[in-house]
């Protein structure tokens, strides 16, 4: 006796969520079922392994079907195939484009091409995320990419508009398709230190202040690339270490700024000078391309301390300064624009 | 010229690319009604086209209105080749047709292809002016409301419930015209949906006809199936029961009561239970031997059980049912046809009704159940217009049933059903329902003034009063065992009663019902023609026999005395018979409690043996023990000297004896009753008995916190809370071909049936505590090695904690009210049954077999149900307003409600960060619930919106690619559901109760990597207000704010 055909559909479509959460993990159903079973269920039930096999591969053909709406969430809310409760559409549409940190490191920046998309079975072996798992996150940071792309208006607003993700999901997306964009190197040994969270946050900063669109508010549809202008400009930040007046100005503007306000203040005050060298050194080559994409690598360099003032018009807005581990993982929410 | 029917065509979305170089479509609209055809213009470039037409206006009869489907048909221009057709909308005007139902149809439409299903949709308005036509023989029944509700709908009171109305049409099916060959099979697909639709809308014109002759003015109960008979045709049928209704003026007032689920409790007067005993009324297997040759319509009748009981009593000593079984009752049902002297049965050819569920005191007595079945031998139906065949073959059924029922003593037949299984070319035809003494005054014209004056002194029968038998305790139909009723020690019951009803909501229940299921099959030659029925109908007697075994081993394990809801079907298949049945058993207080069951062995000499037969006694006694104590039933002890003798001889027990065994004799019993009970003797003869005694025993009990019953609503629980979800669930397996031996086949059907409901409380376990109601099973074969288990049901949420004190009060209430008065009315059928067989003094149970079904019987039964009603006339009341009375006594707070929709699920957490509320959180799509159910739970229905009567194909030629035969039928099932959604919403509602899947025919070929579904849904549209909202704002039109709510998913984009 076999089992031909098993469905259950219901008029209401069920998401389990433990069951969402291995499918999009990528477990195939034996796995998944290996999980269930482990995990206790039958028991609490009095149920037997077939039924779960059942329910699982029920629950999977449900999620695949869904699939094909998730790759443009408004069809989701629109459609009248399935009928999902608003909170759980607003759950399956989160959970979908939900990344893992793991993965991002080792995507970040690098182009979301083909190639790319090759070594994804390396990087399935390096993080532990199953391959099926790793093509979901990087089909969809490639797929917000390819829909925001030529769009005017805030990425972050564009992204949240056409993917319907919370505001922190769309900022992280807003990031990810920037680094893309840019090319930021950031698999260097040198950054590994640095988590997903650190270049979101400075990925936003970049956003706000050196792109096109943050420069002039009128051309407010390039906030993916960076300002050519304003980076040719940052040369001129020579006179800040070349004029010992200049130098001293700038000094105690920043540590008026700062004062009170890190925790490695003293340090910064003793070493500013070797700082603001370092940080100026890496301002004023970002005239081409391969430099730009290294400014991590870069910025790091002088001592493990970042740039605090991307911008000098940014300058009295406090910062984190040297090294990020303490950087929170949220981040203040995003000036409107 | 009284119609004119308008149609604009707004926008469509989501459509499918048709162009590959664009990633476009030209999309444009061709609106069909009858023989017109209007066209949009052409959209360019886009796949969310604007269309925003101009009024489409048709100008049409309301026959036509009637009869046709608007049809609208998305298609995508092309320059060069011809016009891709994207896929169409068949929209169903007939709600637009009566005063009180729905104005307007608007919304959004799925766009549905029978090759590619579901491909965006489309947003349509339309509207009727109707003008109105008093022409006395017109064609067209416009105005004449459908209600698939078995029972008056809410917000409606009948005045009359005037009964039977049926008819069937017939056309030749377009999958087997010859064209069929040469067109595509979109085209044969679209052919078969346009003719079916056509074909129902004829058909509910017919009876809208029928109906309006008898003065009614609504068909409540209406069920129509299609029969897809293959070469010889398509035959669509239906039955209802007209009533005249009138719309409750101030539905503010009176509906909360009317809708909470614990009143529906109370709402269905009616079971008379049967006691058990088998006839069996075997029409002519003689006719198989003569007319079947000569004549085209091939027929043979099958013997009839009527299942009023047969466990205890003296069928051993009878010889058993098994020889009453056999017994054929020679009588042709035909020769009945003459006309019976009783006044009502003039009147209406056949006293059915296809209602489940009653006005008070409508329902008096119950006799029992009584089924037909007949195999026929399907030919060509030459000529559509006088489908004359099938008429004949249901008239002759239903005269079969007809006279089941009165020799149980009754009038009438409640519950009634009707169904077909076709297999090549033989088909049974089966028809079911309940022997019933109803109460007259509901079945007279003008009657209602006077009901409503005298109301107040109406006297319900009391509680038990539907127990009580209707027939002659000194000539009953069939062995059965009497005692006086528990309840009331007046009158006599039986010791199980079953029916194809609810129960009755002033019915006294002990403890909580369960789905009780007896499953079989049975393998059969493959043969052709007049031989395989032949066999069948051979066949079918044991088969019966032996459900009927199973339910009441089954009954007597769980500790229960009474089926409800019995519903037994009958499949066939190239190679093998299944029977279903399924019922919910419940403990009903006016009847004994029931015996237990012994095991006999055979070889008593054997110590070992007696030793397994013992430790398997044991096992059957703690089972019933442990039922007992899961169903929490523990009846009051009621010590015998109250009782008083219980009747004829008191019998310690009873043997029931397995078909196959026939030798009785050498029987050995053991002696393990229980007390003076009388207990079930199952004799373990052979291994198939022992087979069986296992089976019963593998039946596992849903985990705790589920309940299961095929009725309304569960037994016992009546404190729903408002979370419901409706489901279906589709399993086929393939048998392994080797070696098929009956037993083999009724494992893997039972571990069918029992994985299927494991796998649905598995499912629904985050619902917990919670009831699968209404769990509807359908057994089809589609090919040899194949079964297939279609199950809708709907898992209703209930409050554990909440005490069910209301219910009490209000029984307890209504209970002294009844008691006080019950006796006049019980009067009657009591007096009914002695004058009707005066004549027989105690005929043992097969001599009356004979005497009720011979010729000489049928006077005297015609006898019986020839009392003048209209001596009753005077004691007429309305019911209505003794459900105003009941209504008040329950307390509409008790019910808890707890909105599902909005219950936010917390979002993200482990991986997820920390995030804001996401932006989708309101759905632009308005939720429409479905139910099986007539009722909301914690809701109250306003108003009633029409009928949706659906049916769809879909094929597929790729199917690996859409997911294999599972993706492809949930694809195919949630698509209708979809589109069933979509319906309702256009019509401005927000549920669809009383929804029944009523064919779910799926063929697979997967070497060719095809496969088809055809799926036939119905129900009814409704507009329902939740009862918090209600008290919120109780000013509020409740209308108006349903209306409101609904129509905001379709007005954005």
């Amino acid at each position: 006796m076999t089992s031909e055909l098993d469905i259950f559909v219901g008029n209401t479509t069920l998401i389990d969520e433990d069951m969402y959460r291995l499918w999009l993990d990528g477990y195939l159903v034996t796995n998944a079922v290996a999980l269930r079973v482990r995990s206790g269920i039958l028991e609490q039930m009095g149920s037997t392994a077939a039924v779960l096999q059942s329910d699982t591969m029920d629950r999977y053909r449900t999620f695949h079907m869904l699939e094909r709406l998730l790759h443009a969430p408004p069809k989701l809310l629109h459609q009248l195939i399935f009928q999902i409760l608003p909170s759980r559409q607003a759950l399956l549409i989160e959970r979908y484009y939900a990344f893992d940190e793991a993965f991002v490191r080792e995507v970040l920046g690098k182009k979301l091409s083909k190639g790319t998309k090759k070594d994804l079975d390396d990087i399935s072996t390096i993080t532990g995320i199953t391959l099926k798992s790793c093509r979901r996150q990087f089909d969809n940071f490639k797929r917000v990419f390819k829909v925001v792309e030529e769009m005017r208006g805030s990425l972050v607003d564009n992204i949240q508009q056409h993917f319907l993700l919370s505001d922190q999901l769309a900022r992280d997306y807003a990031a990810i398709v920037f680094f893309a964009n840019n090319r930021f190197e950031t698999g260097k040994k040198k950054l590994q230190y640095l988590s997903f969270g650190d270049f979101a946050f400075s990925a936003e900063l970049m956003i706000q202040n050196w792109t096109l669109g943050a420069v002039d508010s009128q051309m407010d549809d390039m906030h993916m690339d960076l300002d050519k202008e304003f980076l040719q400009d940052l040369k001129e930040l020579k006179l800040l270490v070349a004029d010992k007046d200049l130098l001293d100005l700038h000094k105690s503007l920043v540590c008026t700024a700062l004062w009170g306000k890190l925790g490695v203040f003293s340090e910064m005050k003793a070493n500013f000078k070797n700082l603001s060298r370092g940080l100026v050194n890496v301002a004023t080559k970002l005239t081409h391309n391969k430099d730009v994409r290294d400014l991590f690598r870069r910025a790091v360099l002088p001592k493990s301390v970042f740039s605090v003032c991307p911008l000098p018009r940014w300058l009295p807005t406090p910062g984190p300064l040297g090294p990020l581990h303490g950087h929170p993982p949220w981040l203040p929410p995003a000036p409107l624009s | 010229m009284p119609g004119k029917l308008k149609v604009k065509i707004v926008a469509g979305r989501h459509l499918p690319v048709m162009d590959r170089a664009s990633d476009l479509t030209d999309a444009f609209v061709e609106v069909k009604f009858g023989n017109t055809t209007f066209k949009t213009d052409v959209y360019l470039k886009s796949l969310n086209p604007q269309w925003n037409s101009e009024w489409f206006k048709f100008e049409v009869d309301d026959e036509d209105l009637q009869d046709e489907p608007l049809q609208i048909t998305v298609l995508d221009h092309d320059t060069y080749s011809a016009n891709d057709a994207i896929g169409k909308v068949y929209i169903d005007i007939d709600p637009l047709l009566y005063s009180e139902a729905a104005t307007v149809i608007s919304g959004w439409f799925p766009i549905y292809d029978t090759i590619h299903g579901i491909r965006g949709e489309i947003n349509v308005v339309v509207k009727v002016d109707l003008f109105n036509d008093l022409n006395r023989f017109r064609q067209s029944s416009c105005g004449v409301k459908f209600f698939c509700t078995t029972s008056i709908p809410k917000c409606y009171r009948a005045v009359i419930i005037h009964g039977f109305v049926e008819e069937l049409v017939v056309n030749e099916d377009p999958e087997y015209q010859w064209i069929d060959r040469i067109r595509t099979p979109r085209a044969s697909n679209e052919a078969r949906q346009r003719l079916i639709s056509l074909m129902s809308g004829e058909l509910q014109r017919k009876i809208g006809l029928k109906v309006l002759e008898m003065r009614g003015n609504a068909v409540v109960g209406y069920l129509q199936c299609f029969d897809l008979e293959g070469e010889s045709g398509l035959v669509v049928r239906a039955i209802g029961t007209a009533c005249t209704l009138d719309k409750l003026s101030s539905p503010a007032a009176f509906l909360p009561a009317c809708n909470s689920p614990s009143k529906e409790m109370k709402e269905s007067p009616l079971v008379h239970p049967p006691s058990h005993g088998c006839r069996s009324t075997h029409n002519s297997p003689i006719h198989t031997a003569t007319g079947s040759r000569l004549t085209q319509n091939f027929s043979v009748s099958v013997p009839t059980l009527i299942y009023t009981g047969m466990g205890s009593g003296s069928a051993g000593k009878e010889g058993g049912p098994f020889k009453a079984l056999l017994r054929q009752q020679t009588q042709s049902a035909l020769e009945q046809r003459g006309g019976s002297p009783h006044r009502f049965c003039r009147r209406r050819e056949f006293p059915f009704f296809t209602l489940t569920a009653f006005p008070p005191g409508f329902l008096v007595h119950v006799g029992g159940v009584v089924s037909a079945r007949s195999v026929k031998l399907l030919d060509r139906i030459h000529n559509p217009d006088e489908p004359e065949t099938r008429d004949a073959w249901w008239a002759e059924i239903r005269q079969e049933i007809k006279s089941h029922a009165k020799a149980l003593g009754c009038h009438a037949v409640v519950g009634y059903s009707e169904s077909t299984s076709i297999c090549e070319e033989v088909c049974i035809l089966s028809a079911s329902g309940t022997a019933a003494v109803l109460n007259p005054r509901f079945l007279q014209d003008g009657t209602v003034e006077g009901c409503l004056e005298q109301r107040l002194e109406e006297n319900l029968p009391t509680r038990c009063g539907f127990c009580h038998i209707p027939y002659d305790e000194l000539n009953m139909p069939f062995p059965a065992h009497l005692t006086y009723c528990y309840n009331c020690r007046k009158q006599k019951v039986p010791d199980v009663l079953f029916t194809t009803i609810d129960l009755p909501t002033d019915a006294t229940v002990i403890g909580k019902g369960c789905l009780i299921q007896a499953r079989l099959c049975r393998l059969k030659k493959k043969a052709q023609a007049e031989a395989n029925a032949t066999a069948i109908s051979n066949l079918l007697p044991f088969m019966e026999y032996e459900v009927h075994t199973q339910l009441m081993n089954k009954l007597k394990l769980k500790g229960m005395n009474a089926l409800f809801g019995l519903r037994i079907q009958i499949t066939v298949g190239e190679n093998m018979l299944m029977g279903l049945a399924s019922a919910t058993g419940v403990y009903l207080a006016a009847l004994p409690t029931p015996g237990g069951i012994q095991i006999a062995g055979k070889t008593p000499n054997d110590g070992s043996y007696e030793q397994h037969i013992s430790h398997m006694q044991k096992k059957i006694n703690d089972t019933i023990a442990k039922n007992k104590e899961l169903y929490e039933i523990n009846p009051p002890e009621i010590s015998e000297e109250i009782i008083g003798s219980p009747i004829p001889e008191p019998r310690q027990r009873s043997r029931l004896l397995r078909s196959q065994s026939e030798s009785s004799d050498e029987v050995t019993e053991l002696d393990l009753s229980h007390g003076k009970k009388d207990a079930f003797v199952l004799e373990i003869d052979d291994t198939d008995a022992m087979e069986d005694v296992h089976s019963l025993l593998t039946d596992v009990p849903p985990p705790s916190g589920f309940y299961s019953c095929n009725t309304e609503i569960m037994p016992g629980i009546n404190n729903w809370t408002s979370e419901i979800q409706m489901f279906t669930s589709v399993r086929v397996i393939r048998l392994s071909s080797l070696n098929l031996t009956n037993q083999a086949l009724n494992k893997n059907f039972n571990d069918l049936c029992e994985n299927l409901l494991k796998s649905l409380y598995f499912k629904l376990r985050s619902m917990i505590p919670c009831c699968l109601c209404h769990v509807n099973f359908t057994v089809s074969l589609p090919e040899d090695e194949l079964i297939q288990v279609t199950v809708t049901a709907v898992a209703i949420t209930f409050d554990k904690n909440q005490a069910l004190q209301t219910t009490k009060t209000h029984v307890e209430k209504s209970l002294q009210r009844a008691s006080t008065d019950n006796e006049e009315l019980l009067q009657f059928p009591l007096e009914l049954c002695s004058d009707s067989l005066p004549s027989h003094p105690l005929p043992p149970a097969k001599e009356h077999l004979e005497s009720a079904s011979s010729n000489s019987g049928i006077p005297a039964a015609q006898r019986a149900t020839s009392v003048d009603y209209s001596s009753f006339a005077d004691r007429c009341s309305s019911w209505i307003e003794l459900i105003k009375l009941k209504a008040q006594t329950i307390r509409r707070g008790s019910i808890k409600t707890t909105v599902t929709v909005e219950k936010a699920s917390p979002v993200g957490d482990g991986n997820f960060r920390n995030r804001s509320a996401p932006p989708c959180a309101n759905s632009t799509v308005g939720v429409v619930k479905m139910t099986p159910l007539s009722f909301i739970p914690g809701a109250k229905i306003t108003k009633y919106l029409g009928i949706i009567n659906m049916f769809f194909i879909r094929e597929t030629t790729s199917l690996r690619e859409e997911g294999g035969v599972s993706g492809f039928l949930h694809a195919f099932i949630a698509e209708v559901f979809a589109m069933v959604r979509a319906h309702v919403a256009a019509l401005g509602g927000n549920a669809v109760v009383s929804y029944i899947m009523k064919q779910c025919v799926f063929m697979e070929n997967p070497n060719k990597n095809q496969a088809q579904c055809l799926i036939n849904v119905s129900g009814d549209a409704v507009v329902f207000v939740r009862e918090s909202d209600l008290e919120v704002v109780s000013t509020q039109q409740p209308t108006a704010n349903c209306q409101s709510s609904c129509t905001e998913g379709e007005v954005t984009t």
